[in-house]
């Protein structure tokens, strides 16, 4: 019998540590994959967050370096800037990302710096127990938004694809998701095209992945799919933002 | 330059010139006064020599991190800043002694606290001898007083890092970083150590990664100790200090950087006069030279501490004589730098009390 799938080479054999239904494994998956068929093991640096996926270098068999919180971006500029024949990519959550690392990733960004970001947006601080990220919702209700997120107090969601999509040197940005096996393919494919636009010396590039927080959320699992589904997908469009290839200058 | 040449400089560029000279590859900084000319040097320099990496960071957070990145991948990697940009670069170096990795850290002390002002101060003493950030770590403090010896002690900065994978910090003031004086400058490293510690990408050999997170309570206090066990290595071997006219002082001065350089001054005058004073000065902060200065306190009755704070490196001193030996502070903070003659005075006054007192 033709084996059509398998557990990619590049994930320890270790049970992952993330709750029922949280996108992380699934993302962490993906990575894996790109990596071994892009022949990058040997060569890849990770740099994961403060945060749930902290634990990353338990699963992805290759060199990591934990990052302070926020600071993957600067971090990953201090390696690439040191060794430019690596391919070196940040995993960050929202909080990591959007909240206490703007500045690096803004600046990042705009310096081209030739490095990937993995953009894990659920809509909460995960770790510290769902409180409010600059990603949720308006309405959504989290430990620190009781009575929901209220554009008034809070501001509305951020949508750093299209943020950063203003700056010269992002290269390729996309948005996708992991609530769908067909939003799972595609996404797959954005971390492949991302990492060939290292590969290629382009500069920044990034995937912001939507990924369900069933515990937090308070939410099955197929409850949260749907969400992301309904609800979520709405404010954050997915598909490519930015694409150095098709862009006419 | 050539190497071994004797050539007359900025204290900013000794350090730069030095570093290089080190093997250091990489600095990433943030502007702000008074150390201003040591990035522009470095701008200036790294740019002649092949694959060396400056860069401007949009903050001192993101240049110390920068650092950290440059510092795991193995590069001899420094940055520089004046207090402020310390006190937001204090996260990172937390990070950089929890993962052990080496870099050098340079601080052109400033008037604090808060913005303060551009004058010359040492009130930044307790951050870099106790750590600074958070958590139970240390970094090798060193303290030069002349340019030669900033020289000397930047060069031999970031083999002390690499040796022991600890941030290294070198404190100065606005006063060191300005002044010129001929120096003899090191040599170009070569054959820079091997460090089979690095994240390189795994090539042929297993994975591996840094990290700082030990949820386990028992890891990390073992971690812990580890870290201590290498803080009580360096302080039984690293530490360094000068002693100036102490042999036969009856008060001996002690002070450093900046201030030591005009208790110096002020101690000639005084010899001068055939006053039995002395100079004590510490050259590592951390460690702080405790046994050596215990010995003085053998023979010296009484001791006195110039500082440009409000008195820091005074426990030092107290926590080094347990309670052996008087102590008297006379501390200028906020910028105030006074001559070797008026300090010579103030010396004098006390050694005449301290000769009165013993007659009675």
């Amino acid at each position: 019998m033709k084996k059509v799938i398998g557990r990619p080479g590049l994930l320890k054999e270790v049970p992952f540590h993330y709750c029922p239904g949280c996108g992380h494994s699934i993302i962490h998956r993906l990575i894996a994959e790109v990596i071994e068929e892009l022949g990058l093991r040997d060569r890849t640096i990770g740099i994961p967050p403060c945060g749930c996926a902290v634990l990353a270098y338990f699963y992805l068999d290759v060199d990591m370096v934990e990052a302070a919180h926020g600071r993957g971006t600067a971090v990953a500029t201090g390696m690439k800037r040191c060794l430019p024949d690596r391919v070196i990519f940040t995993y960050q959550g929202d909080g990591d990302l959007a909240a206490i690392g703007t500045a690096e990733l803004i600046h990042a960004a705009n310096r081209g710096e030739n490095i990937t970001t993995i953009f894990v947006n659920n809509g909460v601080y995960g770790m510290t127990g769902g409180q409010m990220a600059p990603t949720t919702l308006l309405g959504q209700k989290t430990t620190t938004t009781p009575l929901g997120r209220n554009i008034g107090n809070d501001g509305p969601p951020m949508k750093l694809c299209e943020f950063l999509s203003s700056l010269e040197r992002t290269v390729y940005l996309a948005r996708g998701s992991v609530h769908q096996p067909k939003e799972i393919q595609r996404t797959k494919r954005y971390i492949r095209d991302a990492f060939q636009a290292q590969l290629d010396n382009k500069g920044f590039s990034m995937v912001e992945i939507l990924s369900p927080c069933p515990s937090n959320w308070k939410l099955s699992p197929v409850e949260s799919c749907k969400w992301i589904d309904q609800e979520m997908r709405n404010h954050f469009p997915l598909g490519v933002i930015k694409d150095y290839r098709t862009e006419t200058t | 330059m050539k190497n071994d040449e004797k050539v007359l400089l900025r204290g900013s560029e000794v350090i730069g010139e030095a570093a290089l000279r080190a093997g250091c590859r990489c600095y990433f900084g943030y502007p702000i006064t008074p150390q201003n000319e040591l990035p522009e040097y470095m701008a200036k320099r790294m740019a002649e020599i092949e694959g060396a990496i400056f860069l401007q960071s949009e903050s001192e957070l993101a240049g110390i991190n920068m650092v950290f990145g440059a510092a795991a991948t193995g590069t001899r990697v420094m940055t520089s800043s004046s207090s402020p940009g310390i006190s937001l670069m204090q996260e990172g170096i937390s990070y950089l002694a929890a993962c052990e990795l080496p870099a050098v850290i340079v601080n052109i002390v400033r008037g604090g606290p808060g913005l303060g002002n551009i004058a010359p101060a040492q009130s930044d003493y307790f951050q870099a001898t106790r750590g600074g950030g958070h958590g139970d770590y240390r970094c090798i403090v060193l303290a030069p007083a002349y340019l030669q010896e900033a020289s000397d002690l930047t060069y031999k900065a970031f083999d002390l890092a690499d040796a022991y994978r600890i941030p290294v910090v070198i404190v100065g003031d606005g006063m060191l970083g300005q002044m010129m004086e001929p120096v003899f400058l090191p040599p170009f490293r070569e054959n820079l150590p091997e460090k089979d510690w690095a994240i390189t990408g795994a090539g042929k050999r297993p994975s591996r990664f840094l990290r700082t997170l030990l949820l386990d309570v028992h890891v990390l206090e073992e971690h812990n100790w580890k870290l201590h066990r290498k803080y009580q290595r360096i302080t039984s071997k690293e530490v360094l200090f000068e002693e100036y006219e102490t042999k036969d002082a009856e008060l001996v001065v002690v002070a450093y950087g900046t201030a030591a350089r005009i208790a110096q001054g002020a101690i000639k005058r005084l010899r001068e006069k055939q006053m039995k004073v002395g100079l004590f000065r510490p050259i590592t902060l951390w460690p702080f030279p405790m046994e050596a200065l215990g010995r003085v306190a053998e023979q010296a009755a009484r001791f006195f501490v110039f500082e440009f704070s409000t008195g820091q490196m005074v426990e030092d001193v107290r926590l080094a004589l347990e309670g052996r030996r008087r102590i008297d502070l006379y501390g200028r903070p906020g910028g105030v730098v006074v001559t070797p003659i008026e300090l010579s005075r103030i010396i004098a006054r006390k050694y005449y009390a301290l000769q009165q007192e013993a007659r009675k």
